[in-house]
């Protein structure tokens, strides 16, 4: 195989870019609607077995119960329907009279699948402390790879293309998320967040992998220009990012998808798209930023090339 | 080589262990060396329940050892309530959570906080009660202010040599309430060997009632009792009148002042030490979380068929040993799971798939290598030698990184008692790790152990070159 794929390699940050900009935009617009887990708010699921309310019906309940800004989807499981309803924080009575009315003017045997409720003052700390988590392993994984890869030329470089890279696929799982919001009315819940956390952990695991190729290579290749050996060496793991990537991690997942229930559902396609992300940015992302990094092209970004190379 | 002969060796004990763990053989003889039965534990978002965080007030300062008293209150009056398995748990600076299986009712929870400890003085005549007995009194019975049955139990009090599994029946009479204390303090030892001392001055009417008590029962016992559970038995030497006395131990039983401000707390408090709001709680209903399981085990299931065809399709022989390979894997993490415990969660499930990700890794990365070395003319066992030596670093410093986000991930969890990043970042911590001891042990020593079977002419059906 002789692929070149370094030489394209601003075709590929450009792709990563048209990818990510959607998503950024949306969020500028709109914001990521954020679940009650980081907002507050109440969130009620109840599977009725006979009578449906309508989303007015609801509405009006809730109403009569003081809270005005509840909001109501219906989903079906098997036979049965599922109705979520969020709203802001309900009392325990406020809860309870709302099923009351449930239960005699609807079904008497309904289901409450579920009920959370979540102050407003946890949602700040755990935004700072989510943001501390991820600055703290960032900095581990780039002082574990400066050490792992003592051995070789700007080993700090490869911890902090690394961690590039994985920013790359927090973004690509951000944006996601908000077009998913804009689509099919997603919200960023603490599965939201585990998702992205697994995205973190795998991201900079397979970066780790294409770069020990490079690690390999170097001192045998030791007059091959630096991009070659890159190159070379992305070449050499392309097999086994797309076995491992591709055809278990995606396969598991993919299966957790389509059969692991409602709860997963969303989690699994974030999954999905930014552990493929995970790998595109190994290949595509981390290596060839260290060649731009290697010839200090940014030296050459905004300047006619043509008057450098005379 | 011996070595070899060791490998193979650890590995057939390792999965004979995990086999005898994993599946319901061996019966009592597991529950007796456990101390307990090896079942899956299951959270809450899988098998139904409630889970609450409750924060102090914002604003408040409370230290860590406060936090943990009131926690440890929180339990013993939940258990009280008859609900079984209740956790709590002080998460981080501001936060408990409090877990309750198979409950559904956010009021029992709200009741368990809300109740204000209660405080007894009782009087159990000659019985010595140790420590964490639970006892009955006239005063929470229903017979609030029956005086036969207060005699009877005073009677019986006199009468019986103390066994202390009959005293849990028995109903003692109560002489004062924690509603009677007025204050409690904390004082030094008067003399250098003695202990420190909880001192408390009783409200008006309850001094004239202890008073009388402790004039009539000079050497009798009496013990403090808080929701229930005896705290300490003491002597009473001497009639304390004037609602002053002083609680201390002796000798070995000399209170240090930890012990001492302990019991202050329990005493003064009977209530927590903190005021503690419901800042967030989850009910799932049974059905959902049973519903959830069921699922993720069929997705499991199927993922797992599919990658096996996949692995064996493309790597043939390997690919076998990758399966073997990844089943010992999955019986290795369940005991693991199972001994330590782990408490599965959704999320728990999800870091458990990504581990079988690593694991599967780890093998492709062998394999990847092995078939490069194939191809360059070298014989199989050369082959196998070299491709390991080459994908080690690569698995190992992965892993590694991997292992230290997950580290980093649990930590973060278990300080804001966001339970769902500590289950996930627990099982993959775990599955990495185990994944690691996978690639190091198992399938290198089966290939190791099979390539005698094949010669070169094999190679292309056998090891898909």
């Amino acid at each position: 195989m002789k692929l070149n794929i370094l030489g394209k390699r601003y075709f590929f940050f450009m792709l990563s870019l048209i990818l990510i900009i959607p998503g950024l935009v949306i969020i500028s617009i709109h914001g990521l609607p954020l679940s009650i887990d980081f907002k507050g708010g109440s969130l009620v699921e109840i599977q009725f077995n006979k009578n449906v309310p309508t989303m007015e019906d609801v509405l009006e309940i809730y109403g009569e119960a003081g809270i005005v800004d509840a909001q109501v989807q219906y989903s079906v499981s098997g036979t049965n329907t599922i109705t979520v309803i969020k709203s802001s924080s309900l009392t325990q009575d406020q809860h309870s009279a709302i099923l009351d009315r449930f239960r005699s003017d609807y079904d008497k045997d309904l289901i409450e699948r579920r009920f959370d409720t979540v102050g407003p003052s946890i949602s700040k700390s755990v935004t700072q402390r989510a943001l501390l988590a991820i600055g703290v392993a960032a900095l581990a994984v780039i002082i574990y790879i400066t050490i792992a890869f003592r051995g070789i030329a700007h080993a700090f470089r490869y911890g902090v293309c690394a961690i590039i890279a994985m920013l790359h696929d927090i973004l690509i799982v951000i944006s996601l998320g908000a077009i998913g919001a804009q689509l099919f009315g997603w919200q960023m819940d603490s599965l939201f967040l585990t998702a992205l956390l697994t995205v973190i952990g795998f991201s900079t695991q397979d970066k780790i992998v294409v770069f020990d190729r490079i690690r390999e290579n170097a001192p045998i290749l030791r007059r091959v220009p630096f991009e070659k050996i890159v190159n070379h060496s992305i070449v050499q793991s392309l097999q086994r990012s797309i076995n491992t990537q591709l055809m278990t991690v995606e396969f598991l997942l993919l299966a957790l998808a389509l059969f692991g229930g409602e709860t997963l559902r969303e989690m699994c396609i974030m999954l999905l798209v930014g552990l493929l992300s995970g790998t595109y940015s190994s290949i595509f992302i981390a290596a060839p930023i260290l060649v731009v990094w290697e010839n200090k092209e940014w030296k050459t970004w905004f300047r006619n090339p043509r008057t450098y190379q005379v | 080589m011996r070595n070899r002969t060791l490998r193979k060796f650890i590995i057939v004990i390792i999965v004979v262990c995990a086999i005898l763990i994993d599946f319901p053989i061996l019966g009592e003889l597991k529950q007796k060396l456990f101390q307990r039965d090896l079942n899956p534990v299951l959270g809450l978002d899988l098998r139904g329940g409630m889970q609450i965080l409750l924060q102090s007030p914002e604003g408040y300062q409370i230290d860590q050892q406060t936090l943990q008293v009131a926690s440890s209150i929180l339990e013993k009056r939940s258990n009280a309530l008859g609900v079984s398995e209740v956790v709590f748990q002080v998460a981080g600076d501001h936060y408990i959570v409090g877990e309750f299986p198979g409950l559904e009712n956010i009021e029992d929870v709200i009741g368990v906080i809300k109740q204000t400890g209660l405080l007894e003085f009782v009087d159990v005549g000659q019985d010595f009660l140790e420590p964490g007995t639970i006892i009955q009194t006239d005063n929470t019975s229903n017979i609030s202010s029956n005086t036969t049955i207060t005699e009877e139990a005073e009677n019986s009090a006199d009468n019986e040599i103390s066994p202390i599994d009959e005293s849990t029946f028995k109903i003692y009479h109560t002489v004062i309430k924690g509603a009677d204390l007025d204050s409690v303090i904390v004082t030094a030892p008067q003399n250098p060997s003695d202990g420190y001392a909880v001192a408390f001055k009783l409200k008006s009417d309850g001094a004239e009632k202890f008073a009388e008590h402790t004039r009539n029962n000079i050497g009798q016992l009496l013990a403090i009792v808080l929701d229930h559970e005896v705290i300490s038995t003491p002597v009473i030497r001497q009639a304390i009148e004037g609602g002053e006395g002083t609680i201390s131990g002796s000798g070995e039983n000399a209170f240090t002042f930890d012990q001492a401000n302990n019991l202050r707390i329990t005493l003064f408090y009977g209530t927590l030490p903190v005021s503690l709001e419901i800042a967030e709680s989850r009910v799932v209903g049974p059905t959902l979380g049973q519903d959830s399981l069921n699922k993720s085990l069929i997705a499991g299931a199927i993922g797992f068929l599919i990658v096996s065809l996949f692995m064996m399709i493309y790597y043939r022989v390997p690919g076998v040993v990758a399966i073997i390979s990844i089943l010992v894997f999955g019986l290795v993490t369940y005991a693991i799971y199972l001994i330590l415990p782990v408490t599965l969660t959704l999320p728990g499930i999800a870091g458990f798939l990504l581990s079988v990700g690593s694991a599967l890794d780890a093998n492709i990365l062998q394999f990847e290598r092995l078939k490069e070395e194939l191809r360059k003319g070298r014989n199989l066992a050369q082959a196998t030698d070299l491709g390991w030596n080459r994908a080690w670093p690569s698995i190992r410093d992965s892993n590694l990184a991997t292992i230290i986000t997950s580290a980093i991930l649990f930590w973060f969890g278990s300080t804001f008692g966001a339970s769902i990043v500590k289950g996930f970042a627990l099982t993959l911590a775990l599955g990495v790790g185990i994944s690691l001891f996978t690639a190091l042990f198992v399938t290198r020593t089966l290939l190791n152990a099979i390539i005698g079977w094949f010669s070169k002419a094999d190679m292309t059906r056998w090891f898909g070159i």
